[in-house]
């Protein structure tokens, strides 16, 4: 039987493998997707986000046994960093969650970002649409301690949970402001430390400036856990619920899923004409032009026109020839 | 472009709470350019192989200072053949005596590691000896 049937046969092994196979890329990966899609968008796609430490982790742990308590499979993709000097990563994010390894409505596997810079490595969208077909009713991706800009998770999750915590160092900075934006329920975790409070009306702050007459018709709600303990999963367990039950009966959970196409779409096509436009350009060619742009003899947009050009002709001369022959 | 990476777990069964020889050699590892998942302490065999299966990994690393290894390392061992992780590279770190060695190297292990093994040591074993392609 080969991978996918496996897969959709519920064979945690074969899951594992797939996964794989989509972060080391290629024609089998390619193969396995166009498969296994039909069977996925069944899934609920959680983000959880923020700042390095605050909790993400901990707090995935707590939802995920609160998810089992309700009687749903969970699927977890964790992302750590790839450190850019090995090429190598440690991760980490496994030992919060390890106690829920062995049960069979759990799967966890941990992701190197391999050099992406949104917060999530190139094949996360990929491992969520394995775990989809898989079966999972919910997963949770939880994003490399993330800035500003880590923010990729917004065109991934249908819904973001964003993590803040006291004493992160600097005390005035909140949530980043492109967290904020992407929040879809916000978590002050570490309640039981000194400046939780202070964390929390800072955001609340923010929410309220953030609402000029109710633009948004969902109102990211404010909560506070201490994940360490468990306290406030229970809560946060049904705000997961209340925004998809929302996505739902506004309609949103339809544009967001068409958006989110429109953008995996628009990724893919802009990656492979890429790869087929430098697959086909030649060597020389491109060093020559390279060199000068390099000697001022060419600026570097018209020497890329010249490429571009040149590639789409090179199409449209094919096409004609093929439409003659047949 | 994307690339085949080798994939380890690094996990400390048992119930002793120190796991620093652990920690070092996870970082060391990264540093050879490997991806590690670390597990964290007291894990037992049924959660290591757990692990080992849906991280997909090449290698399983276990730091063992008990003295209780010949009990857990075969637990783990006789587990992992039984969720068909035969061709998981299979190491132990620790102080083993001779004896023990010679009798879990039948059991499997492929590479037992005392505390004087160097870092390059260990890491060019792994990439000499990873079985997957
Ligand atoms: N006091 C307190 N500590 C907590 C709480 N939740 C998590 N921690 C601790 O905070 C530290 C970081 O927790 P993680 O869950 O690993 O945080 P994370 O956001 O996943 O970290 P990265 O993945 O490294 O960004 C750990 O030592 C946790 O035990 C909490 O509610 N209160
Ligand atoms: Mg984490």
């Amino acid at each position: 039987m080969d991978l996918v049937d496996r897969l959709l046969a519920g064979d945690r092994r074969a899951a594992a493998k797939l996964v794989t196979a989509m972060e080391d890329g290629g024609l089998s990966a390619r193969e396995a997707i166009a498969a296994l899609y039909p069977h996925t968008g069944r899934a609920h796609i959680v983000g959880v986000t923020g700042s390095p430490g605050t909790g993400k982790s901990t707090l995935v742990y707590e939802l995920a046994k609160e998810f089992r308590g309700r009687g749903k499979t969970v699927g977890i993709i964790a992302v750590d960093p790839t450190s850019p000097f090995s090429g190598g990563a440690l991760l980490g994010d496994r030992i919060r969650m390890q106690k829920l390894s062995t049960d069979a409505g759990i799967f966890i596997r941990s992701m190197a970002s391999r050099g992406q810079l949104g917060g999530l490595a190139r094949a996360t969208g990929d491992a969520i649409k394995v775990l989809d077909a898989f079966g999972r009713d919910l997963i949770m991706v939880e994003t490399v301690g993330a800035g500003q800009s880590e923010v990729e998770i917004a065109s991934a999750a249908h819904t973001v949970i964003v993590v803040d915590a006291p004493g992160l160092g600097d005390d005035i900075q909140a949530i980043k402001a492109g967290l904020f934006e992407i929040a879809d329920i916000l978590v002050v975790n570490k309640a039981d430390r000194d400046g939780a409070d202070k964390t929390y009306l800072t955001l609340q702050m923010m929410l309220e400036m953030d609402e000029p007459g109710g633009a948004r018709d969902w109102r990211p709600p404010l909560l506070k856990t201490i994940a360490l303990q468990g306290e406030g999963a229970t809560v946060l367990a049904d705000a997961v619920e209340e925004h998809l039950a929302h996505l739902r009966e506004s309609g949103h959970l339809a544009t967001r899923t068409r958006r989110l196409a429109e953008e995996e779409l628009r990724r893919i096509v802009g990656q492979e004409l890429l790869d087929r436009l430098f697959g086909q350009v030649n060597g020389d060619r491109w060093h020559s032009l390279a060199g000068k742009v390099a000697e001022r003899q060419l600026d570097p947009y018209t020497a890329a026109d010249t490429l571009v050009d040149s590639f789409f002709h090179g199409l449209t001369a094919e096409e004609t020839g093929k439409g003659c022959r047949s | 472009m994307p690339e085949k990476k080798i994939r380890v777990l690094i996990a400390k069964p048992g119930l002793d709470g120190h796991d620093r020889g652990a920690k070092v050699v996870a970082r060391i590892l990264r540093d050879a350019g490997m991806e590690v998942i670390y597990t964290g302490l007291r894990q037992t065999p049924e959660m290591v192989v757990a692990a080992a299966l849906q991280e997909d990994v090449d290698v399983i690393g276990l730091s063992i200072l008990s003295g209780a290894h010949m009990t857990l390392i075969p637990k783990v061992a006789e587990l992992a053949k039984e969720k068909d992780l035969g061709e998981v590279l299979f190491l132990v770190g620790g102080i083993i005596p001779d004896d023990d060695a010679v009798a879990l190297r039948e059991m499997g292990i492929d590479g037992i590691f005392g505390p004087g093994a160097s870092s390059e040591e260990i890491a060019s074993f792994i990439t000499e000896n990873v079985k997957k392609g």
